[in-house]
């Protein structure tokens, strides 16, 4: 028997076994840098405090909205494709799209507004400041900048999820793919509804 | 043979979640605007985390999926509870 | 008959039907032999730093080539041979076909492992060459020197992160595998216990693996843009690296050691011709340990300005993650009790695997007490514990393993007596070689040093001539496997006698694995 007809029959819930084991990874990987933040806030509050006023709270939170509404697109999206509604996935996938990118504008504009201020790492502005708020600054650059190459990529495989229901290879009797899809975007969601906090509310 | 999930979430309950959600930030905006030292961290974290509980339970289905699932979860939870734990061990008795 | 999977042809032509293969056994292979061809460069970077530490005084080597040298001689060592090492190459192999299963949970997956490894590998080996050298900052990258060093730590950094990605993805598809694709009838507590370690170790590398990922990824953001996590200058703190760095390090001891550990509980009742002692609690110790392994990173630390609360719990929590593998020893000393004992080479090697690995392992609660720690640490005992459990532990099992499973994955049988002779020539030089450096760091003779004071001499010869020896004996030893891969005498289905699924097929296998999925009616290790 040839390789290529090897193994047809799907396990619907291994596939989705492995991506929950995925995301756990991606737990631990931010986890390393929730460390970070967990012991430097404690170490430097009040800096921590001061620096936190040069947030725009308004853009986190309108982040923070974007976000929890593309989950919903995106959950929406699941349920359509699980009723055959093809067209109505492929515009809840879109919409989601667009939310995401949004976000990553969102988050261009902020940090350039940054760093015109001169508040980025080892600028001669940042290094006159206290520890704490140079920490402040590199674990807000790092961690938010790290979360933002996970939005590009969950968009990126969200137009993947949304050319494959066009060609109809994910339907309603396949749904796997954009499902696992959805779950490392609700992650993504998860990560930002604790930066949101941490980093815009500690003032 | 297909496996099929088995229960499909209605869409009026994905939308009360996500009012629910905005209504929770908005929530913890205004607890920061209130003063309360150092116990608006713990605020903010709990809300936060009912936010993620929200966002885990309904949008990624995990209240409906196999047992299996929620024990798994708890896994890197505890994990990085020790991780950070223990780091401050170290760092607040220096 | 069906063909094996070495004949039918893969689904592409020629080569790349086994470079671009998704059958897991075909991949154990890929791994099996780039794993000995890194552990083979590794050997010859510990030959070399033997030769220049024959006798004190600078013989060969500056001592910035020295640094690269042990650099280097770690990095392939740890991420390239020890901790990919049984789980990619056997547990690949052996594991879905002891399950019943025809193939892992995710096939490409686990291509796209092998590849992500390879490419990580050549990355780290071009750091050598290009920029400002090969790194010379041991293979812990501790801060402050590893952000401030001119030498290519950014590339090779980054090609481990990228060889933590596979070992990452593979755990992932282990545990998968465990979980959905057992053959009817094979309930976890008819599993063998070979598996019941990849289980385990699957975790660690689940786990554990991201946060070496985040840490490296750490050490290239610092190079580059200075953000100061680590810097004092900048309010950071140089210890929270350390922290970072043994979050993942320490669980990765355990990746290395646990499926050795399962290797030779599954070859004891097999050379016994008697069920394990104690099934449950060596299940159970495995899960322990990788669950323990995560409470006790500290302990590389004990001398880096740690608070004395955490130096104390993690003392006794490294007392603690002891038990769980005295109770393996216990279980396998028990096991061999009047059993009717066939000393084939696997049980040679496996014999060497728990005296080995009992020494590696006390020794470590000697690292592990406090005031002795202050002793010992920075020093050569601290290298010959490790390389008793890892190389004397984790390698050895590895060997043990190779021989056991040989005819399986091959079909031919390797030539007993040279397996033997080979592991008394790597016994005596392993010993000859290690535990010279229980003596000289006891005695105050630092590690990673290109140099040392006269009065170390003696020690330092008898192991560099201890290397010789032990390198000897890895010649006679893979001599033996290669040689017989072509004129080894064709082995049956089940040379041993063996009770767990992968004795059921045909050696070697056929591609599908099983003709007929097996339905599994009991235990792996009923003999009577």
């Amino acid at each position: 028997m040839n390789e290529a007809t090897h193994i047809e029959h799907r396990d619907y819930t291994g596939a989705k076994l492995g991506m929950w084991l995925f995301l756990f990874t991606e737990i631990m990987l931010f986890g390393g840098m929730f460390l970070l933040y967990s012991i430097y806030r404690t170490t430097y509050t009040t800096d921590f405090h001061e620096a936190a006023k040069e947030m725009s709270v308004t853009i986190g939170a309108i982040n923070t909205v974007i976000l929890l509404t593309s989950s919903l697109t995106m959950a929406l999206s699941i349920s359509a494709l699980q009723r055959a509604e093809k067209r109505r996935s492929l515009l809840f996938q879109a919409v989601t799209i667009l939310l995401g990118l949004a976000f990553l504008v969102n988050k261009y504009f902020e940090w350039t507004g940054h760093i015109r201020h001169g508040y980025y790492p080892n600028s001669p502005e940042l290094l006159a400041m206290s520890h704490g708020k140079v920490l402040y600054f590199g674990l807000y650059y790092v961690m938010t900048g790290i979360h933002g190459i996970h939005v590009l990529i969950g968009l990126g495989v969200i137009c993947f999820t949304f050319i494959l229901t066009v060609r109809g290879t994910s339907s309603s009797t396949d749904y796997i793919k954009l499902e696992n899809t959805g779950l490392f975007w609700h992650l993504v969601d998860v990560i930002w509804i604790y930066l949101f906090p941490l980093f815009y509310l500690i003032t | 043979m297909e496996e099929k999930q088995e229960h499909y979430i209605r869409t009026k309950t994905f939308i009360l979640v996500w009012a629910a959600l905005i209504v929770l930030t908005a929530m913890t905006i205004t607890a920061a605007r209130m003063r309360m030292g150092e116990w608006s961290m713990l605020a903010n974290l709990l809300i936060a985390s009912t936010k993620a509980s929200l966002v885990l339970w309904f949008f990624m289905h995990l209240k409906y999926e196999k047992k299996i699932f929620k024990m798994l979860f708890l896994i890197p939870i505890a994990t990085l509870t020790i991780m950070i734990g223990f780091t401050f061990f170290d760092i607040w008795y220096r | 008959m069906e063909a094996s999977f070495y004949h039918t042809p893969g689904k592409y032509p020629g080569i790349f039907g086994w470079l671009f293969t998704t059958d897991h056994k075909r991949i154990g292979l890929l791994y099996l032999i780039s794993t000995l061809s890194f552990f083979f460069v590794g050997v010859c970077l510990g030959l070399t730093m033997r030769l220049e530490l024959i006798r004190s005084g600078m013989h060969f080597f500056s001592a910035q080539t020295y640094n690269a040298i042990f650099t280097l001689h770690g990095v392939i060592m740890i991420f390239l041979f020890i901790i990919p090492g049984i789980p990619s190459s056997l547990g690949n192999f052996i594991m879905p076909l002891q399950i019943g299963a025809r193939d892992v949970a995710f096939p490409k997956i686990n291509i796209l492992s092998w590849w992500l490894f390879i490419v990580g590998g050549a990355i780290a080996v071009t750091s050598l060459f290009t920029g400002g050298g090969p790194p010379d900052t041991g293979w812990t990258f501790y801060v402050p020197y590893s952000i401030r060093t001119g030498t290519n730590i950014s590339l090779a950094v980054f090609g481990v992160f990228l060889i933590g990605l596979s070992s990452t993805l593979t755990g992932m598809n282990f545990l998968t595998t465990i979980h959905r694709l057992r053959a009817p009838g094979m309930k976890w507590n008819r599993m063998s216990l070979f598996t019941w370690a990849i289980y385990a170790t699957s975790w660690v590398q689940l786990l554990a693996t991201p946060v070496i990922a985040i840490t490296l990824v750490l050490i290239i953001v610092e190079r580059f843009f200075g953000v100061g996590f680590f810097d004092p200058a900048k309010g950071g703190d140089p210890i929270l690296f350390e922290h970072l760095f043994w979050i993942y390090s320490h669980p990765a001891v355990y990746i290395m050691i646990l499926p050795a550990m399962g290797v030779v509980t599954d070859i004891i009742p097999v050379f016994a011709r008697k069920n394990i002692f104690g099934y449950t609690a060596i299940a159970a110790s495995s899960l322990t340990i990788a669950f323990v392994g995560y409470l006790v990173w500290g302990h590389h630390m004990f001398t880096s300005g740690m608070s004395d609360t955490a130096r104390i719990i993690f003392s006794f929590l490294t007392f603690l993650v002891a038990v769980p593998s005295g109770i393996k020893v216990f279980n396998w000393i028990a096991s061999l009790y009047k059993g009717s004992i066939t000393m084939g080479a696997p049980l040679l090697y496996t014999m060497g695997f728990i005296f080995l690995f009992s020494i590696g392992g006390l020794t470590g609660l000697v690292q592990g007490a406090l005031a002795t720690n202050l002793h010992v640490h920075g020093t050569y005992f601290i290298v010959a514990h490790f390389h008793y459990v890892m190389f004397g532990g984790a390698a050895m099992g590895f060997f043990a393993g190779l021989h056991y499973w040989f005819p399986k994955m091959f079909g031919r049988m390797y030539e007993e007596h040279l397996a033997k002779l080979a592991w008394v020539f790597l016994f005596v030089g392993f010993n000859m070689l290690y535990f010279s450096m229980f003596v000289l760091g006891w005695k105050g003779m630092p590690r990673r040093y290109y140099d040392y004071l006269p009065e170390f001499n003696a020690p330092n010869l008898v192991s560099t001539i201890g290397s010789w020896i032990l390198a000897m004996g890895l010649f006679i030893m893979f001599y033996n496997l290669i040689h017989s891969l072509f004129a080894g005498e064709k082995a049956g289905d089940n040379p041993w006698g063996g009770a767990t699924l992968e004795w059921q097929t045909s050696s070697p296998p056929p591609t599908e694995n099983f003709e007929k999925i097996p339905e599994v009616t009991k235990g792996p290790y009923t003999y009577r």
